[in-house]
């Protein structure tokens, strides 16, 4: 079996595997998989708004899974995407708010805005560990609760008491009436584009600038790229900055595009956790990580139509969802499983 | 005569690729025999088909006369096949005893019985002299005591047939000495042992019958006793070697490298380069003979910036470049083979093209404006692929894939074409074959001829003594003297290292509290 072909087999046959012991576990519940596959399928492709909505769904993760990769490339586990997708989402919801200035300047200034926030919250970590060697798991962990009530708190302040911001200037919204009645009246808007060139930004950087390539060699090697000459850590430092700003982009698509503000919360998002799964089963590559935001943001918004369309249970269909994206994860067993029948084959 | 193992014509194929073709190897009971073939001749390749980690296509093992099929390792060493790797296999922060039982833990009531286990090893240990502590931790000993470790644990399994793989390749010639006489207690004890090697006079030493791969190829099997290293290495190498790295009189010119009364703590505040000059001119080799441990570590990576200088400077073509950062020491034209290439000469899992370019992507016309040109850097590396004879499947092969011997020449290319006026050589040859020895030799040589200084540190005398026009002696952080090559003898040489002066007067009172600083030795 030639390896092209292992490696377009093993998501399509993981994908079914999920499908299989997530009909399991709705027939052991006592629901019907069918009509629940069903449900799933038409929660995302059924129709125009659906698939809308889905698009709008997969934005953020693309965002928040190209900034645990950038990272991760670097030889850095930034689990601070959350909290940067956060300080992000006040951002570009604040200077939406708050300005009154033509769109040609007004919605670059938010997603700036956005970008730098979760930059500065990457810094700290990034800081921390170039100068003291602060392992940046405990820091950027630390620095996601710091976030939720740092945010929360200033929610409040600007919002006079309040529990959430002002309604953001139209002038500063990724709205767009056109992906809208395209797609049924759905939320979808422009913010799927500037994930996409994210992800060509990412690219570019990692493979064809000399930053890149010292980020890269520190990430694989300190200690060579130390003898090379390069600066361990501002390369530490940079990388955690950028993948802070995309981070805190993912935010901004939820300030500027899905909700046009931000609402006090009572916990976090857990957009920025998943993009820890969607870097890695998108193998910390740029065109990867779409993928695993596709799978994941599709699934998340079509299981939404589970419990409506076929009387699911909400509990039942996140076990559901766990068990497609394990199998998506575990492919490497079946690239094993794939490989030793092959060798049978052969041997035969 | 009975054998112990026989591998009878056995090929192991990968892809397309014959890593071995009918190879036969017969072990007697009680001998030594050596397998002597270049980096990548197959003798990896048959050993972990004798240990199990690899099926092969064709041939037959046999055990005492009997056909086995060992299908994984554990199968191996209920054969009785124990292997010391040449990477050791062991966890740095347990101690000797969990290492050794680690897999396959003795209980007692549900708990680890170390104490047991503690004293079976402290038991073996004494039986083939290995002078082990069962409670040391791994991080503390020194690497010498490590592979005895490695060697235990065969033991403590109930090996009666020891493979090792490239044993001294890490050793000191102390560890060495004391190596072989573990091994030749080993036999006496009526084990019997494969040694894997591609270091001629290792098996002259010890070995009973030698055999010979190249290749993938074998090439036969000869006693030990009725050949010689000359004999040995056409076989290895399918041609003559030189052994004598032929060169002509050196003619020094101007000062390059001008240390002087440098003093450099290492990572525990511990100063191990205590006052030292040396000086190295343009045309001349200048080679640092010197027991591991004595400062030479500390002192590369000070001159290649690496670590701060503590007092005293340094200088090149007579500038001074104390303190300054490693790239800067780089552009005023030093060039650096470091000792441990994995780890500092080299990002493993960057290509081989991207290798080539890691001490200089940052200009033109590698990069330009942030910009990488990754067409030059190819055409850089086939360049260096081409003119070094590095065998790689090409510039994207990661330089993980390539052999130690071309990772070695990729190194050395991608230095020695940067065209410094200083080429620090440490530990070049570590763990090469002689073919690749003599190519890098040639190299060194070649520089020097193109009137480059070139500073070699190596713990080999004979390679010190082959190679440089002048030798430095170093013991305990400082050069005790300076000798030249046709003028002194390993012998003297050895003394040097140990600290000995060739006049019979201390002239340095620091060398009083010599002992200080000779704590690490074990």
């Amino acid at each position: 079996m030639s390896n092209k072909v292992v490696n377009i087999l093993v998501p399509i046959i993981s994908i079914i595997l999920g499908l299989i012991v997530g009909a399991i576990v709705m027939l052991v519940s006592g629901y019907d998989p069918v009509a629940g596959y069903i449900a799933l399928w038409n929660g995302i492709f059924g129709d125009a708004y659906a698939v809308g909505e889905t698009i709008r769904q997969i934005s953020p993760y693309i965002l928040a899974g190209l900034a645990v990769a950038f990272a991760f490339r670097t030889g850095l586990f930034n689990i601070g995407v959350e909290g940067q997708l956060m300080v992000g989402w006040f951002a570009a919801a604040y200077v939406g708010s708050t300005f009154e200035l033509p769109m040609i300047i007004h919605l670059p200034l938010s997603l700036l805005a956005a970008a730098a926030a979760g930059a500065l919250w990457g810094l700290i970590p990034g800081l921390l560990k170039a100068t003291f060697r602060v392992h940046e798991v405990i820091v950027t962990i630390m620095m996601n609760y710091i976030a939720l009530h740092t945010v929360n708190a200033l929610i409040k302040a600007v919002s006079g008491g309040g529990y959430k911001t002002e309604k953001i200037h139209p002038t500063a919204s990724l709205r767009s009436d056109f992906l809208s009645q395209l797609t049924d009246f759905s939320t979808l808007h422009y913010g799927i584009f500037v994930a996409l060139a994210m992800v060509i930004v990412t690219w570019f950087i990692l493979e064809k600038t000399k930053t890149g390539f010292e980020l890269k060699s520190v990430g694989f090697n300190d200690h060579a790229s130390q003898y090379a000459g390069m600066n361990v850590n501002k390369n530490i430092i940079l990388s955690m900055v950028i993948s802070g700003a995309f981070a805190g982009l993912g935010g901004a698509m939820e300030a500027l595009g899905t909700f046009g503000n931000m609402t006090n919360r009572g916990g976090f998002t857990g957009i920025g956790f998943d993009g820890i799964a969607v870097a890695l089963l998108g193998a910390n590559s740029p065109l990867g990580v779409i993928f695993g935001a596709s799978l994941f943001g599709s699934l998340k918004y079509g299981a939404n139509n589970m419990p409506n369309a076929a009387n699911i249970p909400l509990e039942i269909v996140s076990i559901v969802i766990a068990l497609i994206i394990f199998f998506v994860a575990s492919g490497y067993i079946i690239r094993v499983g794939l490989q030793r029948l092959a060798k049978k084959k052969e041997a035969k | 005569m009975e054998y112990v193992i026989e591998m009878l014509n056995i090929s192991k194929q990968f892809g397309n690729f014959f890593a071995n073709d009918d190879i036969t190897l017969q072990l007697r009971q009680g001998e030594i025999h050596a397998l002597l073939g270049e980096n990548g001749a197959g003798k990896s390749t048959l050993m972990n088909v004798l240990f199990g980690l690899y099926q092969p296509e064709k041939g037959e093992i046999r055990v005492k006369g009997k056909k086995v099929n060992i299908s994984n390792p554990n199968v191996a060493n209920e054969l009785g096949i124990g292997m010391v790797h040449q990477h050791f296999m062991l966890v740095e922060n347990l101690t000797v005893t969990e290492n050794i039982i680690l897999g396959s833990e003795p209980t007692k009531m549900g708990t680890v019985n170390i104490k047991d286990a503690a004293k079976k090893v402290a038991e073996i240990s004494k039986l083939y002299g290995l002078n082990v502590d069962p409670y040391a931790k791994i991080e503390d000993i020194s690497v010498g005591m490590q592979q005895r470790v490695e060697i235990l644990k065969t033991l403590y399994r109930g090996a009666e047939i020891l493979i090792f793989d490239e044993p001294t390749a890490s050793l000191t010639p102390q560890e060495i000495d004391e190596l072989i006489a573990i091994m030749k207690k080993l036999i006496a004890e009526g084990k019997s042992i494969i040694l894997i090697t591609h270091k001629l006079q290792e098996i002259m030493d010890v070995s009973d019958r030698v055999t010979v791969i190249r290749k993938g190829k074998g090439i036969g099997t000869v006693i030990t006793s009725e050949t010689d290293p000359e004999e040995l290495a056409t076989l290895m190498v399918g041609r003559q070697v030189t052994f004598k790295t032929e060169k002509g009189p050196a003619y020094p010119k101007e000062e390059v490298l001008h240390v002087e009364n440098l003093v450099v703590v290492d990572n525990r505040g511990i100063e191990k380069v205590k006052g030292l000059n040396l000086t190295i001119r343009s045309g001349e080799i200048v080679g640092l003979a010197g027991i591991d441990g004595n400062g030479q570590s500390e002192l590369i990576e000070a001159i290649t910036g690496l670590r701060k200088v503590k007092s005293g400077t340094i200088s090149i073509n007579g500038k001074d470049i104390t303190g300054k950062k490693p790239r800067a020491i780089t552009e005023s034209g030093v060039g650096h083979i470091p000792q441990d290439r994995h780890k500092h000469g080299l990002v493993l899992d960057f290509s081989v093209g991207y290798n080539s370019a890691l001490q200089e992507y940052y200009h033109m016309p590698y990069s330009k404006n942030g910009i990488m040109n990754y067409k030059v850097i190819s055409a850089h590396a086939k360049e260096i692929i081409e003119e070094f004879d590095v065998r790689t499947q090409g510039e994207h092969e990661l330089a993980r894939a390539l052999s130690g011997g071309n990772q070695q020449k990729l190194i050395i290319g991608r230095e020695v074409k940067r065209d410094p006026d200083l080429l620090i050589a440490a530990l070049p040859t570590r763990g090469l074959d002689v073919g690749a020895i003599e190519f890098i030799h040639k190299r060194l040589i070649e520089q020097r001829d193109k009137g480059k200084a070139v500073f070699l540190i190596s713990f080999e005398l004979d390679e010190v003594m082959n190679v440089s026009d002048r030798i430095a002696v170093i013991h305990d952080g400082q050069i005790i003297d300076t000798v030249t090559p046709s003028e002194t003898s390993e012998q003297e040489l050895g003394l040097l290292m140990a600290g000995h002066s060739r006049e019979k007067f201390v002239t340095d009172e620091k060398n009083s509290v010599m002992k200080e600083g000779d704590d690490n030795v074990q």
